[in-house]
């Protein structure tokens, strides 16, 4: 037991053995350079993605959360290398093969590609003005060489899934209003029997009646497919809704990773409880019990020292300053960078109530 | 019930708008942005105005500053009283009228959801700031000066005498809308129309500029008109909602009673589509079924009637609900509900209100 207990806790957000993983990210790094002055030199590096691991099981919706700039986005492309990462690895278990993404080449990646796909959020900027809508969901199979006749028949097959009337597969994507335009972006995202989807705040551009419709139609899909996610998103209850397990990310690294019930019932970090505790909630009678953090985001290009969220921690103690907490083990699949992760008794949602207004 | 509606007599009313209608002539066709709304704000209140895109809530609020497109068609009321003066009809005033130039930015001031679309990228802080101060407060620049830093101290901006040296891009985006809400707060405005300003914000950063507004509004005594289309931030806002779909309010009710019993199916679809944090249930969500509809040529039926999981098809697609009553203080238009039946004339119906789901 205590072999195989070591190498788990040794990776943060590994998975137990045994577990079908689609997906081992393992210290996969993206920094931006900083150039300045005439010569352009590289003066420092923004660590906007900075030593992430976690795996990614087989028909499971992993989240990651966190503000703007904390890299949920540049790790989710790098991933499926959209962008280059500039260090790590990021292992794709397919058809019984394994293969480092991250290192992959073109002629390799171009092979996997219809095995992994993108899902964006603005569904106006993200599907061509000048193809009918059965070529774009078309599109990737033709990549793949697929013959036309096999084509047109998955595209009606697929597009049925998503709710989209065959035909109006014609028309161009003008016609379309934003829900519909989305489910064209999903059923683009499906055409290839992928098993895995990044799915990158995929309803923050819709109106609220069509985020919901667009929210079932990607877990109805999920479920059927058995498809895992990466699901990029900001919207906390959005995620609590459709997550099997969330990783919440601040100024580039992942400071907790647990499954959402107990993440949201019992946060060990105080970031998490903030961020929770910041979601306005549609009851006139829950106000005033938010945590107002003090100041903003850290900026990645100029980190603080030690933890990078103890300038606007209320909990934060000396050994915050100076000393940068690892993610740790800190209870059965639940992850945290705090020092004090099991001291702190943290609020979730819906025990909130009982806490008083706390401002730094 | 209702007993936080302000038509009571402790508020007077600050703004009144009386059947207002902003009709936008297009190529396609009349788009109505604007159906007859009315609504009153009393001093030192919030009225929330929530709808989804294109319901016509920006384009309303747009109007009570008249800076609506200026192809577009206006007629009805918007009263803006004064204490020592009858009240002034923005609808009849001229585009250049002085009377309009002192409204603006000065009785009422309008903050927006993108400051950095709204700021000029090539004047300082402190320029914008202070023209703001000259225009509406004073024209001695020492004084002028000294009430710019007081503002952007008041907002939370630290070391405000930097700050007036800066351009808008040299701050963060909640540093920039705190910059915003100093700008229209320079002019003392009694009303002040917040058109979705925290949507491009983070939630830790929302959460520091919703109760900074609420401080705000507590100090200096108030009145707003806070637009948003989430229910959270409304909840969280407002003294009163009014619901908007397809350029009309269906539904306007003190917050708590909105929140509690919603009386229009919207807002009833409206918030069971919303997943609610700390609420995991594991089912789909309800949603209300097709899409956002654009109101151009609008038929005379119930704008929400072609989505409506309630809909009665011979009443709904025949008449335009009235916006009534149908509780204390807790107006809906609505057909389920008999006031609203009675007030258009229609024989009651057949079936208890609430039986038809």
């Amino acid at each position: 037991m205590s072999i195989e207990a070591k190498a788990v806790e040794a990776v943060p957000g590994a998975m137990p053995e045994g577990t079908d993983i689609v997906l081992s990210v393992r210290g996969l790094k993206k920094y931006y350079p900083i150039e300045s002055g005439m010569l352009r030199r590289v003066t420092g590096h923004v660590k906007a993605v900075d030593d992430v691991s976690f795996d990614l099981a087989r028909g499971e919706v992993l989240a990651l959360v966190g503000e703007s700039g904390c890299g949920k986005t540049t790790l989710g492309r790098s991933i499926i290398r959209a962008i280059n990462p500039t260090g790590g690895t990021a292992t794709l278990r397919i058809d019984g093969e394994a293969v480092d993404l991250a290192h992959a080449d073109r002629q390799t990646l171009r092979r996997l590609r219809r095995h992994m796909n993108m899902v964006f959020q603005d569904p106006f900027s993200s599907l061509s003005p000048r193809m009918s809508v059965r070529d774009i969901i078309g599109e990737p199979l033709r990549a793949q060489g697929v013959p036309a006749a096999e084509i047109a028949k998955k595209v009606e097959e697929i597009a049925q899934m998503c709710g989209l009337n065959p035909a109006h597969l014609s028309r161009y994507p003008n016609a379309f209003s934003g829900g519909q335009r989305q489910r064209v972006c999903i059923a683009r995202a499906l055409v290839t029997n992928p098993v895995l989807i990044v799915a990158d705040e995929p309803v923050s551009a819709l109106d609220v009646s069509i985020q919901a419709q667009i929210l079932n139609l990607l877990q109805k899909l999920q479920r059927e497919l058995n498809l895992s996610f990466l699901f990029v998103a900001h919207d906390l209850s959005v995620v609590e809704h459709i997550a099997d397990r969330v990783a919440v990310m601040y100024v580039g690294k992942i400071i907790e990773l647990a499954d959402t019930e107990d993440l949201y019932r019992r946060p060990r970090h105080p970031y998490t409880e903030a961020l929770m505790s910041a979601v306005p909630k549609p009851d006139p009678d829950r106000d005033d019990e938010t945590i107002i953090l003090g100041g903003e985001v850290a900026s990645p290009a100029n980190p603080p020292s030690g933890c990078y969220f103890h300038p606007r921690c209320r909990y934060a103690q000396e050994i915050c300053k100076t000393s940068a907490p690892a993610l740790r083990q800190v209870d059965a699949r639940h992850w945290a960078a705090c020092h004090f992760a099991e001291e702190l008794a943290l609020s979730g949602v819906g025990e909130i109530d009982a806490q008083t207004d706390g401002e730094l | 019930m209702g007993d936080e509606l302000q038509n009571d007599a402790t508020t007077k009313p600050l703004i009144e708008v009386k059947n207002l209608k902003v009709v936008l002539p297009l190529i396609e066709g009349n788009l109505t942005a604007s159906d007859g709304v009315s609504f009153t704000i009393g001093e030192g209140k919030t009225l929330g105005l929530v709808g989804e895109s294109g319901c016509g809530k920006t384009i309303t609020a747009q109007s009570l500053l008249k800076i609506a497109p200026r192809k577009a068609i206006t007629t009805g009321e918007i009263l803006l009283h004064y204490a020592d003066r009858p009240p002034v009809n923005v609808v009849s005033l001229g585009h250049d009228d002085p009377e309009l130039l002192k409204i603006r930015g000065g009785e009422a001031a309008m903050i927006f959801q993108e400051p950095m679309t709204s700021f000029s990228p090539v004047h300082t802080i402190g320029n914008q700031l202070l023209e703001t101060i000259y225009l509406h407060r004073t024209r001695d620049k020492a004084k002028a000066r000294e009430i710019a830093i007081a503002t952007l101290q008041k907002v939370g901006i630290p070391a405000p005498a930097d700050a007036l040296k800066k351009y808008p891009h040299h701050l963060s985006g909640g540093m920039r809308q705190r910059a915003m809400i100093a700008m229209a707060l320079a002019s003392q405005p009694r009303l002040l129309i917040a058109d979705e300003p925290t949507t491009a914000l983070d939630v830790t950063v929302q959460a520091q500029v919703l109760r900074l507004m609420r401080d705000l509004q507590r100090d200096a005594g108030m009145a707003i008109l806070y637009i948003s289309h989430d229910l959270g931030v409304i909840a969280r806002m407002a003294d009163e909602v009014a619901v908007m779909y397809m350029g009309s309010i269906v539904e306007h009710a003190a917050v708590r009673d909105l929140f509690r019993a919603p009386k229009h199916p919207y807002t009833k679809g409206l918030m069971a589509s919303v997943p609610r944090i700390g609420k995991k249930s594991g089912e789909p969500l309800q949603s209300i079924k097709g899409n956002v509809p654009i109101p151009i040529n609008k038929p005379r039926a119930c704008g929400f009637f072609p989505r409506c999981p309630a809909a009665m098809p011979g009443i709904c697609d025949k008449a335009v609900p009235p916006l009534v009553d149908v509780d204390a203080g807790h107006r809906a238009a609505c057909f389920l509900h008999p006031q609203v039946m009675a007030a258009a004339n229609l024989p009651p119906l057949a079936t208890e209100a609430g039986h038809v789901h």
